[in-house]
C-alpha cells in the first residue's frame, strides 16, 4: 500500500542521505521525495511516498525515528490529508493546436509560464490523479519535456 | 579562557573519566597525540587501525563505560570501518576520533582524504563532523552521551586538522539535552503488568536473553526474575554470562549451534520472553517454525527491534533493567502469588527439558591421544575457574567457547555476534586486560583468524598485557570448511591453510611465550604453564583437524532440524 510519511528533520548537512542511505540500505523504497526549510530555518519537512505492506512500514518509520536527527515522524495517510504536486510540461503548440492546450490547460486550472512560437511551458498543481490526468490529456499532442516535483502532503484539521 | 582543539579535546575526554584510549597517529592528528601526551591518559598505540578500535570496544564491554579509539585521516579512518560496524551490530557504546585534512581542503581529493563521515553513516548510531572549533567541546559531550544511552552504539567525530590547532572558548560542562534523541527507560506499567499476567497464565514458560541484559547490567533481576518464577533461561551469543551458565534453570545458548534442549525448549514453549536480545535469524532459523506455539514478549529500549523478524503479541520498549524490576515489583506485590506453587506448577515443564538434556547434552566424542577443542575449552574453564575473561575470533573457535566455558558473570564475554570479524580476538584481548589488568584473559582463537590481527603481538608486549591466546589449530578456516563438508560434497575450496607460521617461535620472536600441545596429555601443562606466566602466551593447540560444532542447524532450516554430530 502506498503511504505518504511526513518527517520533520533538523537542518543539518548531510541530513538528507541519513534518510536515503537508510532506504537503500534497508531495501525500502522511496516513490517521491521532497524537501525544503520550515518556518524554523533549523528544522527542515521532508514528505516522501513509500510502498509496501504494513509491517515493512512499520519499520520505515521506526527506523526514521532512531535517526539522530529526526524530530518527528507521521505517517499522513492516517487521517485525512491533503497532497499536491507540481509539475511543469513543455508541450507542443502549433498553429493548429495552440488554442487546443489552452483549453486542456483552462479545464485543469493550469497556467502557461513560458511561450514560444512553437511551444507553452505549463505549470499544473494537484494530486497526484490530476498530474497523470493532464499528461495523459496532453501526451498526443506532444510532451516535449517534463519536471516533477514530489508529492508534499499536510493533515487536515480536525473539523470540530 | 581560549584553547586549543587538542586541549578541549583532551579536556572533554577527561571530563567523561577516559583513562585509557586505543590510537595509531598521523600526519593530520599529530597535534591530539602530542597534547594527550601531557595528560594523564595512556594512549595504546597499537599496530592496525581495527585492533584499535576492537580493543576499544572490549574495553568498554569489560568496563561498562564508553570505549574510545583515535586515528588519523584516510586509510587511518577507513581501517576502522571494521572494528565500528562490529560494535554497531553488538550495540557497543564507543567513541571513535578520526582526524581530517584541514576543512579548506575537503572535497579537494587531498592526501589522506577519505569522506569517513559518508563512509560510516550507516554503521555508526551516529556521527559529526566538526568544522568549527567553538563546536568542537559540546560535540564530543554530545557524542558520548549518545553512544552510552539508550541502545548503546559507536558515535564517529572527524576532526579536521585546523580545527585540532584552532583556539576557541572552551564552554563549561553542562548536562547534555537534545530535542530529538529521548531514549525510552521507564516501561508502560500496563504492558508489564499485561507481561506478568500472561507469565502466570503460561504452561511452558521460556526466557530468551539478550545481549541488552548485559548492555543495561540487569543480569541479577533477570536472575530474580527466572528463579522467582521457576522459568527456563536461555541465552543468546551475546547474551552468555547475563544468566548464570551453571544455574539449573540455564539451558545455555540457543540458535544455530545452540544446545538440543534450548531449541527444543523454545519450539515447543508457550510462552517467549525475550530480554535485550533482537531475533536474529542465527537464533531464529526458518522464521515461520520459530516458536510456533508461543505467545511472544518482547522487552528491548530500541523500537525498531520489535515486531522486525518476528510479530511480537506484548511488546514493551524499555532499558531492560527497568522492564525486568518492574516486572519483579509486579509479582512481589501480587496477594495470591506464590512462588513456591508457581514453581510446582511448571515442574512438568523442567522435566521435559531435563529429559532433553540427558537425552543429548552437549558433549564430544574423545579420541584417545588426538586433542579435541572442546576439551581444551572445558580445561580452560576448569582451570581459571570459570573466572577468566574469554574473548573469540570468529568461527569454531568462538563456538566452542561459547558452548564449553560456562559464563557465570556477564562482560566476561568478548565476541563480535553480529558482524563476525575473525581478527576481533586478540585486540579483544589487550583492551580487556587494559580494562582489568588483575583478571586473567584468554582469546580463544582459531589458526586462521589469529592471523587477521597477530601484528597485535607487539601491543600486548609494548604494553606488558599478559594475554593468553588459545590457538584451537586444526589448519583448516574450521567453520567454512565444516558447511563444505556437509553441504558441498567435502570440497574444500579456500579452506585449507597449508603455510601457517610456526605460532610458537612467532610469539618468541616478540619476545612473547609460545607453548605447544600435541596430544591431549599435554594440554593441562600448557595451559598451567601459560597461566603461571606474567607474559603473553601463544598456546598453539594442534587438535583434531576435522572436528566440527555441533549441534547445529543447517542455515534456513527449523531449528528442531538439529544435526547433533
Amino acid at each position: 500500500m502506498k503511504h505518504t510519511i511526513s518527517v520533520l528533520l533538523q537542518n543539518k548537512p548531510g541530513v538528507l542521505s541519513r534518510v536515503t542511505g537508510l532506504f537503500s540500505g534497508r531495501g525500502f523504497n522511496i516513490e517521491s521525495l521532497s524537501v525544503a526549510e520550515t518556518l524554523d530555518a533549523g528544522v527542515s519537512c521532508l514528505t516522501l511516498v513509500t510502498r509496501g505492506p504494513d509491517p515493512i512500514i512499520e519499520q520505515i518509520t521506526k527506523q526514521l525515528h532512531k535517526l539522530i536527527d529526526v524530530i518527528k515522524v507521521v505517517d499522513v495517510g492516517e487521517s485525512e490529508f491533503v497532497e499536491r504536486e507540481m509539475a511543469l510540461i513543455r508541450v507542443k503548440a502549433e498553429s493548429h493546436t495552440r488554442a487546443e492546450v489552452l483549453r486542456v490547460i483552462d479545464i485543469f486550472r493550469g497556467k502557461v509560464v513560458d511561450v514560444s512560437p512553437k511551444s507553452y511551458a505549463v505549470e499544473i498543481t494537484g494530486p497526484q490523479s490530476k498530474i497523470k490526468a493532464v499528461i495523459d490529456i496532453l501526451k498526443p499532442i506532444g510532451i516535449q519535456e517534463i519536471v516533477r516535483t514530489g508529492t508534499i502532503a499536510m493533515a487536515r484539521a480536525k473539523k470540530s | 579562557m581560549k584553547v586549543t582543539g587538542a586541549e578541549a579535546i583532551v579536556k572533554c575526554l577527561e571530563e567523561q573519566g577516559v583513562e585509557v584510549i586505543f590510537g595509531f597517529p598521523g600526519g593530520v592528528i599529530i597535534d591530539l597525540f602530542d597534547e594527550l601526551e601531557k595528560s594523564d591518559i595512556t594512549n595504546v598505540l597499537v599496530r592496525h587501525e581495527q585492533a584499535a578500535v576492537h580493543a576499544a570496544d572490549a574495553y568498554g564491554r569489560v568496563k561498562g563505560e564508553v570505549g574510545v579509539a583515535l586515528v588519523t585521516s584516510g586509510p587511518g579512518a577507513t581501517n576502522t570501518v571494521t572494528g565500528i560496524a562490529s560494535a554497531y551490530c553488538d550495540s557497543i557504546p564507543m567513541v571513535v576520533f578520526t582526524g581530517q585534512v584541514p576543512t579548506g581542503l575537503i572535497g579537494n581529493d587531498a592526501f589522506q582524504e577519505v569522506d569517513i563521515i559518508g563512509i560510516t553513516r550507516p554503521c555508526t548510531k551516529h556521527n559529526y563532523l566538526v568544522k568549527d572549533p567553538k563546536d568542537l567541546a559540546e560535540t564530543i559531550r554530545e557524542a558520548f552521551y549518545v553512544a552510552r544511552t539508550g541502545r548503546p552504539g559507536p558515535v564517529l567525530i572527524d576532526l579536521p586538522k585546523d580545527v585540532v590547532v584552532a583556539k576557541a572558548k572552551f564552554p563549561e560542562p553542562k548536562p547534555v539535552k537534545m530535542q530529538t534523541y529521548r531514549p525510552t527507560y521507564e516501561p508502560h506499567p500496563g504492558q508489564i503488568a499485561k507481561a506478568c499476567k500472561e507469565i502466570l497464565k503460561a504452561k511452558k514458560p521460556v526466557i530468551y536473553a539478550g545481549g541488552g541484559v548485559i548492555a543495561s547490567d540487569s543480569n541479577e533481576e533477570l536472575t530474580e526474575l527466572a528463579t522467582k518464577l521457576n522459568i527456563p533461561t536461555t541465552m543468546t551469543l551475546m547474551g552468555l554470562g547475563g544468566f548464570p551458565g551453571t544455574h539449573k534453570l540455564s539451558m545455555g545458548m540457543l540458535g544455530m549451534h545452540g544446545t538440543y534442549f534450548a531449541n527444543m525448549a523454545v519450539s515447543q514453549c508457550d510462552l517467549l520472553i525475550a530480554v535485550g536480545a533482537r531475533f536474529d535469524d542465527r537464533v531464529t532459523g526458518k522464521l515461520a517454525d520459530f516458536a510456533p506455539h508461543a505467545k511472544i514478549i518482547h522487552v528491548d529500549i530500541d523500537p525498531t527491534s520489535i515486531s522486525k523478524n518476528v510479530k511480537v503479541d506484548i511488546p514493551i520498549v524499555a532499558d531492560c533493567k527497568y522492564a525486568l524490576t518492574a516486572m519483579n515489583r509486579w509479582f512481589d506485590v501480587q496477594e495470591d502469588f506464590n512462588g513456591k506453587e508457581q514453581g510446582e506448577k511448571l515442574g512438568p515443564w523442567l522435566d521435559e527439558i531435563n529429559s532433553w538434556k540427558r537425552d543429548h547434552p552437549l558433549g564430544y566424542v574423545e579420541e584417545g591421544d588426538i586433542i579435541k577443542p572442546q576439551f581444551v575449552v572445558q580445561k580452560l574453564h576448569e582451570m581459571t575457574n570459570g573466572d577468566a575473561i574469554i574473548s573469540t575470533e570468529v568461527g569454531q573457535n568462538q563456538m566452542w567457547a561459547a558452548q564449553f566455558y560456562h559464563f557465570n558473570k556477564p562482560r566476561h564475554f568478548l565476541t563480535s555476534g553480529g558482524l563476525g570479524v575473525m581478527g576481533y580476538g586478540f585486540p579483544a584481548a589487550i583492551g580487556a586486560q587494559m580494562a582489568a589488568p588483575d583478571k586473567i584473559v584468554i582469546d580463544v582463537a582459531g589458526d586462521g583468524s589469529i592471523q587477521m590481527n597477530i601484528q597485535e603481538l607487539a601491543t600486548a608486549r609494548q604494553y606488558k598485557c599478559p594475554v593468553k591466546i588459545a590457538i584451537l589449530n586444526n589448519g583448516y578456516l574450521g567453520m567454512v570448511r565444516q558447511w563444505q563438508e556437509l553441504f558441498y560434497d567435502k570440497r574444500y575450496a579456500g579452506t585449507d591453510l597449508e603455510v601457517s607460521p610456526d605460532f610458537v617461535k612467532l610469539a618468541e620472536a616478540y619476545g612473547a611465550v609460545g607453548l605447544r600441545a600435541t596430544k591431549v596429555s599435554e594440554v593441562e601443562p600448557v595451559i598451567k604453564e601459560a597461566l603461571a606466566t606474567d607474559n603473553t602466551v601463544f598456546m598453539d593447540f594442534v587438535i583434531a583437524r576435522e572436528e566440527g560444532v555441533y549441534p547445529m542447524v543447517p542455515a534456513g532450516k527449523a531449528t528442531t532440524e538439529m544435526l547433533l554430530s
